[in-house]
């Protein structure tokens, strides 16, 4: 239970809750408050990892999400997640994590032979050596590549937890609750603004936490839990923690997710993990803080060197010392805090500055414990494998490029600190071009592009003094704009220490005649070595060498990297940093799970499911449902042990045979009203509706305004001005913004309204040469004779009590019926037509037989009108109107339109007789032609024909009809089949159509 | 992701529209002669300007209104939306 670096005072930790957890299949403990990071530095473990690319050992160098290396697993099996930063993650009772990219363990990995190896594999290696022969890249290089490259390992079951999403609008939105977040969301609440306040860490208070600083007459830490409770008193802000807003969108669209569940020891069955928020902001205040810059030197990334700062969190927060012998090594004051702490906690530090001096008051009250401090002195190498033994430390000679005198000093660890850089990923993602502030040597945000204000430290004020009067002021600005309340609160006085000039110095020369590698990236494993090398092959642009490097890239976004790099970069070029530029930021901030982003979408949740009134019906009668856009149509009605194909030809025959009734609710219906109405199908369908009689259905083609058939269907006049149009299923949605478009862009002068009824009425097919038999059944007061319910009529019905439309159409070519009740009678419809047809042999069909009797009859459907074809195409010439014009006729007359030879609609029989033609097989002359063997056309839809028991295919074939009783082959090369088939007409079955007229 | 005033319903999520080109696109009239050129350039050629546009958008999941948008194609600034009765 010993935990050898846990200090028995300091840290927001529950010493009396212990809290047992796995690492690397070892068993340790932590106490509740602690991150997996904090408890394994407790447990003196500083060796997490392995670099990316030379699997170099590697430890932590941040405390926070700026962490580049501890990346673990967590967990097993469906559960586990890859990538996770042991930083962010909260120490619970089971926890189980492992360290990745390594084999067989942390402390021996294979891969570390790269290492040894590394002067064979600079930047660019992978592009420049994998080149050649072409074909070994897919199969070869690019596998062992991935296996000894990168990070985690992805799960491979199904993510058991539950995530959320929510949308949320707000004035204000405060991101990071520091001294400047908290000070502007008090401000503007107070101002009445609503207030959305995040932080991503489990407590608020940002610096407040570890400063030693006064705020009026409280300690830092005081006033921020003070402001937090009257924040959370206010009606009108919301205050989240373990929320990280990651995006910064268009129009102050914010995203955030909030870690709602790991944290928690037994959360409910039913905990969301995680939900994201979707915020639309009228203002937004960015003070996300700052982020220590490392300093680079020989050897810089031993297990056991990291920032200063977050040296000062693990003892401050968490009761943690990341060393008993440490070296500190800084070229600002802000690392004394650090060595302060150490040595308040009884540890004796080194602190090696580069500067000459310094005024500070932190140097002062460090001088004043008695730190030992070298001056002028700077590291320029480290030894140890798997943790940092000791440094070398040498004094600078004048123009810093070498050291006076070198000498060994055995350590446990190097706190580095290199100044601040500001956090400006939200800024720069809402499209704020960022500055150069010379005074920092950092980036800050300048001219903001959408209602974005960047307070605090994130915008470069480094003292507590000016992130309030920041935090104050801009939290009274913003909100003002929206509120106009006029209630402003002044920032309270604060007390810290005095900071001098910090040395602009990162990247320590190399002692005479060595070549110690000096890290710039850790997550990317990218050297000063690759980055001298990018520029001296020639890359310029920063964006190049970041992409031949790789420098910056992967989840850390470059945090601690990227302008060490710029740095860098511009001191080889001689230009200075604000020439070089910076390359962009890019959401999220930092990774997000899949899981956060998908949702509740997920499973049968992915979209809707649109069922017919009768699907009960359907579903106890063992039917097989299909997908038809987002409805669930069914299939074929499966009887014992029935294959498809035997059911959908049991289904077809008896429609030829008897009557069949299939479900054709999903079909789109639209109402179309007003005076105009006729005027309006005339000028958006092919063929003319001016004259059709009141009563009467007509079948008509839409055509794009570039000449391609949009969908066709039945479109029926109930009185004068009353149309009910009927499109194919997958392109209801897409007609109704058709005509929507007409009306109210192009033709608003036209008196008509349309509005889409498919959900109000249940439809069903009555089809067969025995259908009329059972129309007299359900309607016996109706004459239903050929002469008095002729092909195309229409006549309103009563079912049995019921409101019926009845329409004489029919798409399987059989004298058929489509009648239509509203929704709530669809059960009784279908059950009666069941129950009156039983009789006469009725059986349901499904979309399978539907199908085959539609192919077998010619009939188009969407795999004919593909988007490809004219009507001429799919011989529908006769639809075309040459009385009048039409949306689309005036591009059928352009030139390839009326090419002859154009691909259409022909049938096609297999030779054998026997053998099924794939759809999409393609058409070809010469089976045996060398590829590309040339195409005639191609298979779009195959049945077996219940009309003649053999197979039938539809096909858009190159010259058409003109080929009619050739021969050729259908080639399906993903099928592995070649099939001679005979060309036929595409009217296989009753060409002359006197079924439906029968 | 945009936020959208729809003149009718105020101002929603881009989600609840879609998109539909530039609004000054006039169809030509039915029934007129129009020459290849002239029908190729109302078919295919739009402008792909950078900065303001004026555009169409339909309120496909509320009123099913199309209405006109003046938007940035390159901030995404929207600095006004009006009826297609209405001047932007």
């Amino acid at each position: 239970m010993t935990q050898k670096y846990r200090l028995d005072k300091e840290g927001y930790i529950n010493r009396k809750k212990s809290i047992s957890f796995k690492f690397n299949g070892k068993k340790y403990f932590g106490y509740h408050g602690d991150t997996l990071a904090s408890a394994l530095l407790a447990n003196g473990i500083h060796l997490v990892g392995r670099s990316f690319k030379y699997h170099r050992p590697r430890g932590f160098i941040g405390s926070k999400e700026d962490e580049p290396n501890a990346k673990v697993q967590l967990y097993n099996g469906a559960k586990t997640e890859p990538n996770a930063v042991a930083t962010e993650v909260e120490l619970v009772e089971g926890l189980v994590a492992k360290s990745q990219n390594c084999w067989p363990s942390v402390s021996f990995d294979f891969g570390a032979i790269n290492n040894f190896l590394s002067k064979f594999f600079p930047a660019g290696f992978y592009y420049k050596t994998f080149m050649w022969p072409k074909s070994f890249w897919h199969k070869i290089y690019e596998p062992i590549i991935r296996k000894a490259a990168g990070l985690g390992v992805a799960p491979l079951k199904p993510d058991p937890d539950r995530y959320e999403h929510k949308f949320e609008h707000c004035d204000v939105l405060v991101v990071g609750s520091g001294p400047s977040g908290l000070g502007s969301a008090l401000a503007a609440a107070k101002n009445g603004a609503r207030v959305i306040l995040a932080e991503d860490k489990s407590k608020f208070g940002g610096s407040l936490l570890t400063d030693q600083v006064t705020i009026g007459n409280k300690t830092g830490k005081e006033w921020a839990d003070e402001t937090v409770e009257q924040l959370k008193s206010m009606p009108n802000v919301v205050i989240k923690n373990r929320s990280q807003v990651f995006g910064y969108y268009d129009h102050n669209m914010m995203v955030m997710f909030e870690r709602t569940k790991d944290h928690i020891e037994s959360p409910n069955k039913y905990t969301p993990r995680q939900k994201l928020w979707y915020i639309r902001a009228k203002e937004v205040l960015v003070s996300t803080g700052s982020i220590e810059r490392p300093l680079i030197f020989g050897n810089n990334d031993r297990p056991g060197i990291l920032l200063a700062s977050a040296a000062k969190e693990y003892i401050k927060k968490y009761g943690v010392l990341v060393g008993k012998k440490p070296v500190i090594f800084t070229n600002n004051d802000s690392a004394y805090d650090a060595a302060i702490e150490f040595k308040k906690n009884g540890i004796n530090p080194l602190v090696v500055d580069i500067r000459k001096n310094s005024e500070g008051t932190a140097v002062k009250e460090a001088k004043d414990l008695g730190v030992n401090i070298k001056f002028s002195h700077a590291v320029a190498n480290t030894k140890g494998y798997l943790r940092v033994s000791s440094a070398t430390v040498g004094k600078l000679n004048n123009d810093k490029s070498g050291y006076e005198n070198l000498e060994n000093i055995p350590c446990d660890c190097i706190c580095v600190s290199g100044n601040w850089t500001p956090t400006v990923h939200l800024a720069s993602q809402s499209g704020n071009k960022l500055k150069f502030d010379e005074i920092i040597s950092a980036f800050i945000p300048n001219q903001s592009h959408q209602n974005e204000t960047t307070i605090g430290s994130a915008n470069g004020s480094f003292t507590l003094k000016k992130s309030l009067e920041d935090g104050f002021n801009k939290g009274f600005e913003v909100s003002n704009k929206l509120t106009k309340k006029n209630i402003k609160s002044d920032p309270p006085t604060s007390n810290e220490k005095s900071y001098d000039n910090y040395e602009k110095f990162w990247c320590m020369p190399l002692p005479e005649n060595k070549k110690y590698k000096r890290c710039v990236d850790f997550q990317n494993d990218v050297y000063v070595s690759d980055i001298e090398l990018a520029i001296r092959e020639g890359f310029r642009s920063i964006e190049h060498v970041k992409r031949y490097t790789t420098l910056g890239m992967a989840t850390d976004q470059g945090k601690t990297s990227n302008l060490n790099g710029l740095q860098l970069v511009s001191n080889i070029e001689n230009k200075i940093v604000p020439e070089v530029g910076h390359t962009t930021f890019r959401p999220p901030y930092t990774p997000v799970t899949i899981g956060t982003i998908v949702g509740r979408e997920v499973g049968k949740h992915y979209r809707p499911t649109r069922k017919s009134p009768m699907h009960s019906w359907h579903e106890k009668n063992n039917a097989v449902f299909v997908d038809a856009g987002l409805w669930l149509r069914p299939r074929y009605y499966k009887q014992g042990n029935e294959t498809l194909q035997q059911a959908a030809k049991r289904e077809g025959a008896n429609v030829r045979k008897n009557v069949g009734i299939c479900d054709v609710t999903s079909l789109g219906k639209i109402d179309i009203k007003g005076p105009d109405s006729a005027e309006f199908l005339n000028r958006v369908y092919t063929n003319a509706w001016m004259k059709l009689p009141v009563g009467k259905a007509r079948y008509g083609v839409m055509l794009r305004e570039d000449g391609i058939v949009f969908d066709d269907g039945t479109t029926t006049r109930i009185s004068e001005n009353h149309f009910h149009m009927t499109t194919t299923t997958a392109q209801a949605v897409n007609v109704l913004a058709h005509l929507e478009y007409y009306l109210q862009v192009v033709w608003p002068e036209l008196d008509v309204n349309v509005l889409s009824t498919t959900e109000q009425w249940a439809g069903a097919a009555v089809a067969g040469p025995k259908s009329r038999e059972l129309l007299k059944k359900l309607f016996p007061e109706t004459d239903v004779s050929n002469e008095g319910f002729p092909f195309m009529g229409f006549k309103e019905e009563n079912l049995f009590g019921i409101p019926a439309r009845v329409f004489r159409i029919s798409f399987s070519g059989e004298l058929a019926y489509e009648i239509n009740v509203e929704s709530n009678h669809g059960i009784f419809m279908w059950e009666k037509i069941m129950n009156l047809g039983k009789s006469m042999g009725i059986q349901p069909y499904g979309t399978e037989a539907l199908s085959t009797l539609r192919i077998e009859m010619g009939h188009v459907a969407g795999s004919e009108i593909d988007g490809r074809t004219i009507p001429s195409d799919l011989s529908l010439e006769g639809m075309l109107s040459k009385k009048k014009d039409f949306v689309g006729k005036r591009s059928l007359n352009r030139e390839a339109f009326l090419n002859p030879n154009r691909e259409k609609i022909v049938g096609v029989i297999p030779v054998d007789k026997k053998t099924m033609i794939p759809e999409g097989s393609h058409l070809v002359k010469d089976k045996n032609a060398a590829l590309p063997n040339p195409k005639l056309g191609h298979i779009s839809a195959s049945c077996w024909s219940v009309e003649y028991n053999n197979p039938f295919s539809l096909a858009i074939l190159k010259e058409g009809k003109k080929r009619i009783g050739e021969k050729l082959y259908a080639l399906s090369p993903l099928k592995n089949k070649s099939i001679e088939v005979e060309v036929v007409s595409s009217h296989y079955v009753d060409p002359k159509g006197e079924r439906v007229r029968s | 992701m945009l936020e959208i005033k729809c003149p009718y319903c105020g101002s929603r999520s881009q989600n609840e529209f879609s998109y539909g080109g530039d609004s000054n696109i006039k169809r030509p009239e039915l029934g007129k002669e129009v020459s290849d050129k002239d029908w190729d350039n109302f078919i295919y050629l739009r402008k792909n300007p950078r900065g303001k546009h004026s555009e169409l958008w339909h309120h496909v999941a509320g009123c099913r209104q199309w209405f006109k948008v003046l938007r940035d194609t390159s901030t995404h600034e929207i600095f006004k939306t009006a009826k297609l009765t209405e001047e932007l």
